[in-house]
């Protein structure tokens, strides 16, 4: 059974229309790679699916559930309390960290249990603390967001998401803001989640960890799927021209 | 001439009486201006038109008109509206608090504003509302920018109180007018009221100098 589905999602901002009727369907345990150009609208795509972006039209199911109710043919709306809890249930990692850089590690970490969840602040402690070990930064719970490293920022930032206990995670370029030397500790850590089994999509420059990691690539272009396959079948033999194009100048990712 | 400040210490009592004035509108109206001016803030701010709005109906309108007008309005006019009698104090603090909030308002605007999109995607991404979001990420790290800002208008409003002399009101200002009339001593007693404005204000301002260089080191 599918854990999300997505049909005819498109996204306008005013005349612009970034995503193009996408139909998308997420398994347990999938890990689907999203590629494409810049403007392609992978991270709208994923910004749509946790509904940091309300959709312009088009219906996600989450556990076979739409999500908002039809006030017009084509136009959905959502009550906030709706859009909370899914953003609960599917957890997101974005490019520039976002850390809160008034809490330190362990604070941010705390954050959504401690507000969202009214956890008790010991019980959210512990279980924060856990998280941090988990993303091997149980050394640096105190330490604020600007005396670690990007590739540590990262981290807590995994970890953050990861204590809401979300049924999929989102990331949405995680090593994009990192030096190079600092990108394989955060790999490190996705890939780790991959080997747990968890849900995830992934929107990367990284082909070669998509490659390894992946067990679906997606490759955007305009604003719609343009190919859909298993990594092999989309990184190793592309069908459409605009892919091999695309990988093309993508070498310095080399597989 | 000569000075001769021997009338002024003679009214120590006054002055003090008065001092103590300043300081009971001036308490008042930081207390009114600043937590009003934080509602209407985030009214200005807000992208529901019920919020925002009124917001910025309030701003234009305190804004636009001159404090000393607002509290003579409030004195003498607004009584005709109401079931009972407005006190100097009472028409005063209305006058500089609702003034104040307008002005303290577009503080707080931009000192939300200014906080980077990305905190509000991370506080939301845990499934936040807008309220949790603006209470525990966003306002904490705006409220720390806005400091210096804020304390000038702190300034500012002990300066207003001065206004609250147009109706009598026992403060520093309307001492000295009472004890310059008794005395035929405007030049002494005046000079005192402004040293003792000096005395309290200095301080404050000072204070808002460390601020500025704190807030710029920890950026």
């Amino acid at each position: 059974m599918s854990l999300l589905r997505v049909t005819g999602l498109t996204k306008r901002f005013g005349t612009n229309e970034v995503l193009r009727s996408i139909d998308l369907e997420v398994r347990q345990g999938e890990r689907i790679a999203i590629l494409g150009a810049s403007g392609s609208g992978k991270s709208s795509l994923l910004r749509c699916l946790n509904f940091m972006e309300l959709p312009t039209a088009g219906v996600i199911e989450l556990d076979g559930q739409p999500l908002g109710r039809e006030r017009r043919p084509g136009e959905r709306i959502y009550r906030e309390s709706e859009l909370t809890q899914v953003r609960q249930r599917i957890g997101m990692v974005f490019q520039q960290f976002n850390l809160f850089p008034h809490m330190t590690a362990v604070g941010n970490v705390m954050e959504g249990l401690r507000t969202v969840r009214r956890m008790p602040k010991p019980a959210a402690r512990i279980r924060a603390e856990a998280e941090l070990k988990r993303v091997g930064l149980g050394d640096k719970a105190d330490a604020y967001p600007a005396h670690l490293s990007g590739g540590q920022k990262q981290r807590v930032a995994i970890a953050r998401a990861l204590a809401m206990d979300p049924e999929m995670l989102l990331f949405d370029e995680p090593t994009s803001a990192l030096d190079p030397e600092l990108v394989g500790e955060v790999l490190g850590v996705i890939r780790n989640l991959a080997d747990e089994g968890r849900t995830m999509l992934l929107v990367t420059h990284e082909l070669g960890f998509a490659y390894h990691v992946a067990t679906r690539v997606i490759f955007l272009a305009d604003g719609t799927i343009h190919e859909s396959g298993t990594p092999d079948e989309v990184l190793k033999n592309p069908r459409q021209e605009r892919t091999r194009a695309f990988l093309a100048s993508h070498k310095q990712y080399s597989l | 001439m000569k000075w001769d400040f021997t009338s002024v210490f003679a009214n120590t009592d006054a002055l003090l009486a008065g001092a103590a004035g300043t300081l009971r509108i001036f308490a008042i109206c930081l207390v009114l201006g600043l937590s009003l001016g934080l509602v209407v803030g985030l009214g200005r701010y807000a992208r529901t038109w019920w919020f925002y709005l009124p917001a910025t109906a309030f701003v234009e309108f305190f804004r636009n008109t001159p404090v000393l007008v607002q509290i003579l309005w409030f004195y003498f006019a607004l009584p005709m509206l109401l079931p009972f009698e407005i006190s100097p104090l009472m028409a005063a603090s209305l006058g500089i608090s609702l003034n104040s909030a307008a002005f303290s308002a577009e503080i707080y605007r931009a000192g939300i504003q200014s906080i980077d999109r990305g905190q509000w995607d991370g506080a939301r991404a845990l499934g936040m509302r807008w309220a949790q979001a603006m209470r525990r990420i966003v306002l904490p790290q705006a409220i720390k920018r806005m400091l210096p800002a804020l304390t000038n208008r702190a300034i500012e409003i002990f300066k207003m109180t001065t206004l609250a002399s147009a109706v009598a009101y026992v403060e520093l200002l309307q001492q000295g007018k009472l004890i310059a009339s008794l005395n035929y001593n405007p030049i002494e007693a005046y000079t005192a009221v402004a040293v003792i404005f000096l005395v309290f204000l200095w301080p404050l301002v000072q204070f808002t100098y460390v601020l500025e260089r704190r807030l710029k080191r920890d950026e």
